[in-house]
């Protein structure tokens, strides 16, 4: 019978990769446990001396939130005054972005305010978010941002 | 806290188990009330009147720590013979100019430094008169602001009628325990149990620790509440001490990531200010506005951080004779926060958007404005997990539903790009206690899911390959930026490449290429790197410290060896201070960190947060300034004083000391002053953010309760990571409104029944929860029924497990002038039994109630609250 | 007096030999803050499906109790003010100065109480559902633990209404999710126990409101707590199914409560509905017993 043959998935996974949990800012461990390429299991990691291997329900929840047979994997499109959603390439769509990126900083340039103080920049663009992100992505936002001009540059810290 | 981060909470259990007393203040009696001592119903937005109420408690009965509070405070300080408090000018204070709404600060400076703490307050010198301008605030989030020097006047035996102490006195006299009642609802016996306890559990034996979520920060008046805990616990003695602190539970895995390295308009890494136009043309310009020579203290060393920080963006590119690249940073001459950005693009003012893992359509206050401003944008581009509401507005938003927006006139072209999750990146995430921790990569994100490094890296290179050629000057910065990490296999950029960026490097010399281990190596003279300064040394000696996962059962209950904390690995900050200001422990039971005599060094349980040979008897030379400038016993040392300020002579727009002042929208007159609310917050007033009547202006019985927001163990904020789970979803799935038994009666409403609840902005439906746990308040002669809704949920969405009407909706938007942070935790609403109306019915239900209140653009716009005479 | 109250061993008298130390679940409800972590981590741990959404309006519980596709349930409490003023208000919420700190008197300042505890399967001692199983299919571990084996369950019920506490139910849907028409529960995590691994709940709950263990050791810890929060005055509290002469032999999965069982949806005396069989037997024959046991342990080992 099956019941006697039972082993927890965690004892046979692939491999055990050290995480935290990406929820809110306690930071707690996590055990990402990895069989074929797939997240199999995520639980608390009792070495964390922040949450000594608990996880609330949010955290608990990490495995569905990233094997959710529902999420989104390709890229959605919406043309202007479009009714639905269209498939396009990433890779087209990034170069379509970059290119609207480059149009509405041409188009907002301001080199100087009135009184000729240097403004060099562009209110045209703005971003929301951070918040959920790595330090590394939010210095690359930072740092691009601010190299194109674009200051509106926000997060949820103030929301 | 046992709502929003339950694994945090196992301390205040295991604190608890061991004799800790726990007191919850909340208008919400929640999981935390549940395991509470003392539970304390507030009216939402009183609690200025509470903590000064306890200030007052702590000063009057004499239970503050005197040594501490004499030695390491700005209490003994002379302030000004010019400055004016709230008190004698009816709760304003001097140098307010009604006309823009702001102050000059000048008369709030130290005694000596009037003319030159003007000069040297980058926040008034960089506010331009008529405008919300964006200093202050977050801006000086890791210090003080600039003082001239650090030549202050001081009375230690705290008796100079204008030290900082006798001010502090007089500004909260009037805080008594009846007031508070007044004020807060909450009753004196109640409110004189919290302050026994929080007072007997303070001093040299012991600590008390004050804990909030950023529901507190979320007021006009926002900052001034976390000061207000700060004035406590300094006069407590219960900073920079284990047990102590004022703790900011924050909601997001690295919202405190991403406040140190800013995505925020006001600041570049490391707290270091985005220079102003016309004020910081030159690079010395903008040092010499953070600091000056002769102040205390290591933002002294502020060129060496800068210098640094453009040697990382720029590299070879930054040279002495082009001021490091610095005239290529973009400047910021008015606020460009968040909210101000949403008006602008109902202006046309803004084309493109970005939204990185953030939902505003359902998270930001009066959502109805933030869909129609994406309504006007050209260009959205949405990256997350999910195909969250603010990706779908155009869709299945509420407005479409209405007929206020019609899908087919919606000119925006939204692009909508999968996000990689927590699980298939590389980095690290900044915790609440600024604690970095490594996250490693499980698995290959799938199809077209990618993180936001291999965005913007990708980005970044088809923006430069665009311009390769082009010799245009706006295009210079771009053109010389570093952006040649090293790639990994599967095509994205290495974190660790990044992280080793922001670390910083020695760019010549025989270290040339070796990490920086700390920031004090950083050089002005361009011969190091460091993409943000007090991350410096998370790559100590080459390695990732960040990854560091020392099981915690094998090391110290401070646990240094488990990821790293900035600055310097520090675990509390201001530890300096767990010490007498001989350097002894202040008691054995609280000894942290201490003056080793034998060794000529400090050492204890954490990395001293202090010069480590700079012996507790040290006296530095007068007129010294920076680092060596600190005295033995100056334990604040990123102050300008070298002291915590009790009062803050500069630095915050809308006044030195916390004032009590009623929420933009409330139903009660303010009771401790004729000026009702704060004079200096920022407002929007037009149709999309209306404002109800608050007294003395007529029509606020149109919208008789007070309506708040806050979350659920189950959901996580705007739901973009809970509503799509199954798991999660069917443990909250529907949004509801909490009621006291009294209310329900009051306006027939039924348990599980539906009812509407109306604001100036707009109205939602909720199903309703009848609770004993809210409970209403006797406020000034009334009863006040306060009304709590958790704000997950959202209309539209694609593919989300549950969906409800959006509590943000109801919220409107002015801000808190130094951070600019909206209020949105206190306003006033009708309810009503039922669902509302749909379709167009909506709009004209909303209208109705506004002409019933007489509601204009103008309603609630007044700065300075007219005398009920009229004059 | 009846049954096996000197058999607290029931691996043993299953017929396991060298079974380990039986395994079980000390729920405190004194210190659960009610997040709901257990059932998310059950959930996610044996992959059971959504249970439904609605709003039950039963406090912030939305999970309404136990059934197939939820083996752990956090129930919400509120006790509501024990006076209410005549002006309609909470009146001064005056205290006496309390010695408590170990447990949840928020209430005692505003005269409400919130009470919170996750509900499990007992694992009784004498467990009614593997008594009147036709096929087998529920089986006594080598952990003194109850499960059902979901290859050899065929689905016909008699372990539902056999159950005192309404724990075990057939899956119903939905299409496609795993074990519909199956009679499933807690297993006390059956694959992570033979691995040494804490059950999920246990392992994710963030104040230790669950506690795994050895039942002996849970035990005498729940009795250390008790008095722990008797001298502190908390005289509501009280240990439900730790009583091994109960009327199910006590629980491998017992709780510490702040009120009566009933409070908490849990019967105050719950009886094994099977008990007249064992008395049955035990008149017919007392060594028929340990023959039966070992014949049914034969016979699962006959059907591996």
């Amino acid at each position: 019978m099956r019941t006697e043959a039972l082993t927890p998935r965690t004892r046979t996974a692939d491999r055990v990769v050290k995480s935290i949990c990406p929820y809110c800012a306690v930071g707690c461990g996590q055990r990402v446990y990895v069989k074929g390429e797939r997240v199999i299991q995520i639980e608390g990691d009792p070495d964390s001396p922040i949450s000594r291997g608990r996880l609330c329900p949010k955290g608990s929840a990490s495995e569905q939130l990233v094997n959710n047979p529902g999420r989104v994997t390709t890229v959605k499109y919406r043309r202007p005054f479009g009714t639905d959603w269209e498939e396009l390439p990433l890779d087209r769509a990034m170069e379509m972005i970059a290119d609207r990126v480059l149009d509405t900083r041409e188009r907002t340039w301001e080199d100087a305010d009135g009184q000729g103080n240097a403004l060099h920049r562009t209110l045209g663009i703005a971003s929301l978010g951070g918040a959920t992100l790595d330090n590394e992505e939010n210095y690359l936002i930072k740092k691009l941002f601010s190299a194109i001009g674009v200051v509106q540059v926000e997060n949820q810290a103030r929301i | 806290m046992a709502e929003c981060h339950p694994v945090g909470f196992q301390w205040v259990m295991e604190a608890k188990a061991r004799g800790a007393t726990i007191i919850h203040i909340d208008p919400r009696f929640t999981r935390t009330s549940a395991m509470a001592h003392q539970y304390v119903p507030v009216r939402a937005g009183s609690d200025i009147a509470f903590l000064g109420g306890i200030i007052n408690y702590i000063l009057s009965n004499e239970k503050y720590f005197r040594e501490y509070v004499v030695s390491y405070t700005n209490a003994a300080t002379i302030v000004s013979e010019d400055f004016q408090d709230a008190d004698q000018l009816d709760g304003l204070f001097s140098g307010f100019d009604p006309k823009t709404g702001t102050y000059d600060t000048t008369s709030w400076a130290y005694e000596g430094m009037e003319t030159a703490a003007a000069a040297g307050t980058r926040t008034v010198a960089g506010r331009q008169p008529g405008a919300q301008a964006g200093g202050g605030g977050h801006e000086f989030g890791g210090r003080g602001v600039a003082l001239p020097h650090s030549e202050v006047h001081r009375d230690e035996s705290l008796e100079d009628p204008f030290c900082v102490f006798q001010i502090l006195k007089r500004h909260y006299a009037r805080y008594t325990p009846e007031m508070v009642q007044r004020i807060c609802g909450v009753p004196p016996e109640q409110f004189v149990k919290v302050c026994e306890a929080v007072t007997a559990n303070s001093g040299r034996e012991r600590t008390t620790a004050w804990v909030y979520s950023v529901g507190w920060t979320q007021h006009s008046v926002g900052v001034q509440y976390i000061r207000g805990a700060a004035i406590i616990q300094l006069l407590l003695g219960n900073m920079g001490r284990p047990g102590g602190g004022i703790l900011a539970l924050r909601g997001h895995a690295s919202i405190q990531g991403s406040t140190d390295i800013p995505t925020l308009f006001d600041l570049l890494p490391g707290y270091l200010p985005m220079p102003r136009a016309g004020i910081h043309r030159t690079l010395d310009e903008y040092l010499a506005s953070i600091k000056s020579e002769g102040q205390k203290g290591f933002w002294t060393a502020a060129d060496t951080y800068m210098v640094s920080l453009l040697k990382a963006w720029w590299g070879d590119a930054a040279t002495k004779e082009n001021d490091f690249g610095f005239e290529w940073l973009p400047r910021i001459n008015a606020d460009h926060s968040n909210y101000q950005t949403i008006v602008d693009m109902l202006d046309d003012k803004v084309e493109g958007y970005f939204l990185l893992g953030q939902n505003p359509a359902v998270g930001s206050a009066n959502g109805k404005m933030q869909r129609l401003a994406m309504s006007h944008l050209k260009w959205l581009v949405v990256r997350d997990l999910n195909l969250i509401e603010s990706a779908t507005f155009w869709k299945d938003g509420p407005e479409i539903a209405t007929g206020e927006m019609r899908t087919e006139d919606i000119g925006t072209e939204v692009f909508f790009l999968p996000a990689a999750a927590h699980t298939e990146k590389d980095g690290t995430f900044t915790q609440t206690q600024r604690l970095l921790q490594w996250h490693h990569k499980a698995v290959e994100p799938r199809g077209d899911c990618r993180s936001e490094l291999d965005f913007f890296f990708h980005l970044g290179r088809l923006l430069r390959a665009r311009l390769a050629t082009s010799s245009l000057k706006r295009d210079e910065g771009l053109r010389s930026l570093t952006w040649d990490y090293p790639m990994l296999e599967a095509g994205e950029p290495d974190a660790a490449a990044v992280l080793q960026e922001i670390n910083g490097r020695h760019l010549s010399g025989e270290k040339a290429g070796q990490m920086l281990n700390s920031f004090v190596e950083m050089k002005a003279d361009g011969s190091t790197s460091g993409g943000c300064w007090i991350y410096t040394g998370v790559y100590t000696d080459g390695v990732n410290q960040s990854a560091r996962r020392k099981p915690g059962s094998q090391q110290s209950w401070v646990a240094p060896e488990w990821g790293w904390a900035w600055p310097m690995n520090r675990r509390i900050l201001y530890n300096r201070a767990s010490a007498d200001p001989d350097g002894k422990p202040w008691s054995e039971r609280k000894a942290y960190v201490w003056w080793d005599e034998a060794a000529g060094k400090w050492t204890g349980h954490d990395v001293p947060d202090f010069q480590v040979t700079k012996a507790p008897s040290f006296r530095p030379e007068p007129g010294i300034g920076g680092p060596e400038g600190l005295a033995g016993d100056d334990p604040f040392i990123m102050q300008a004083d070298g002291k915590a300020w009790l009062y803050a002579p500069s630095g915050l727009l809308d006044g030195p000391l916390p004032v009590h002042y009623e929420p933009l929208e409330s139903p009660l007159r303010n009771a401790m002053h004729a000026q009702q609310s704060n004079p200096t917050r920022e407002m929007f007033p037009r149709k999309e953010n209306l404002t109800g009547p608050s007294p003395p202006e007529p029509g606020s019985d149109v919208y008789p309760y007070v309506v708040t927001t806050y979350r659920l163990t189950e959901h996580h904020t705007a739901g973009g990571m809970s509503r799509w789970s199954p798991y999660l979803a069917e443990l909250q799935p529907e949004f509801f409104c909490e009621v006291s038994p009294e209310l329900a009666a009051e306006r027939g409403l039924e348990h599980l029944g539906w009812a509407t609840i109306v604001t100036a902005r707009t109205a939602i439906e909720a199903r309703v929860l009848v609770t004993d746990r809210v409970t209403p308040l006797a406020v000034g002669g009334r009863t006040i029924h306060q009304i709590g809704l958790p704000y997950h949920w959202g209309v539209g969405g694609g593919g989300s497990i549950v969906s409800g009407d959006s509590a943000n909706d109801v919220m409107g938007v002015a801000l808190d002038p130094n951070v600019h942070i909206q209020d949105s935790k206190a306003a006033a609403c009708d309810i009503q039994p039922g669902r509302r109306p749909t379709g167009p019915a909506l709009p004209r239900y909303v209208e109705e109630y506004r002409r019933r209140a007489g509601i204009s653009v103008d309603t609630g716009t007044a700065r300075v609250t007219p005398h009920q005479d009229g004059s | 007096m009846w049954g096996w109250s000197n058999a607290p061993d029931p691996a043993a008298d299953t017929g396991w030999t060298n079974a380990p130390a039986r395994k079980g679940f000390f729920t405190d409800g004194s210190v659960c803050i009610g997040c709901k972590a257990c059932e998310v981590a059950c959930k996610e741990w044996n992959g059971i499906p959504e249970d439904g959404l609605q709003l039950l309006g039963m406090s912030y519980d939305n999970t309404g109790g136990l059934g197939a596709s939820t083996w752990r349930h956090v129930a919400f409490i509120e006790q509501p003010r024990r006076s209410v003023g005549t002006d309609g208000l909470t009146p001064l919420p005056m205290v006496a100065a309390t010695s408590d700190q170990n447990t949840r008197d928020g209430g005692a300042e505003t005269g409400i109480r919130w009470l919170m505890s996750s509900d499990v399967c007992k694992h009784c001692t004498h467990a009614a559902c593997l008594d009147v199983c036709p096929t087998g299919a529920l089986l006594r571990t080598e952990f003194g633990t109850v499960v059902v084996q979901d290859d050899i369950c065929n689905g016909c019920g008699y372990c539902i209404p056999a159950c005192p506490f309404g724990v075990i139910d057939r899956r119903d849907g939905p299409v496609g999710a795993r074990n519909v028409g199956i009679a499933q529960k807690c297993t006390l995590c059956y694959d992570r126990l033979r691995d040494d691994m804490t059950p999920a709940c246990a392992q994710a709950c963030p104040t230790q409101s669950i506690q795994f263990g050895d039942l002996d050791e849970l035990r005498v810890r729940a009795q250390d707590r008790v008095d722990t929060l008797h001298a502190a005055g908390v005289t509501d509290a009280r240990l439900y199914l730790a009583d091994p002469n109960d009327g199910i032999g006590g629980a491998g999965a017992f709780f510490l409560l702040l009120d009566e069982p009933e409070v908490y949806g849990l019967p105050p005396d719950p009886v094994v509905t099977t008990r007249d069989l064992p008395a049955m037997w035990r008149t017919a024959a007392i060594a028929g017993a340990t023959l039966v046991a070992g014949a049914a342990a034969a016979f699962v080992r006959a059907r591996s």
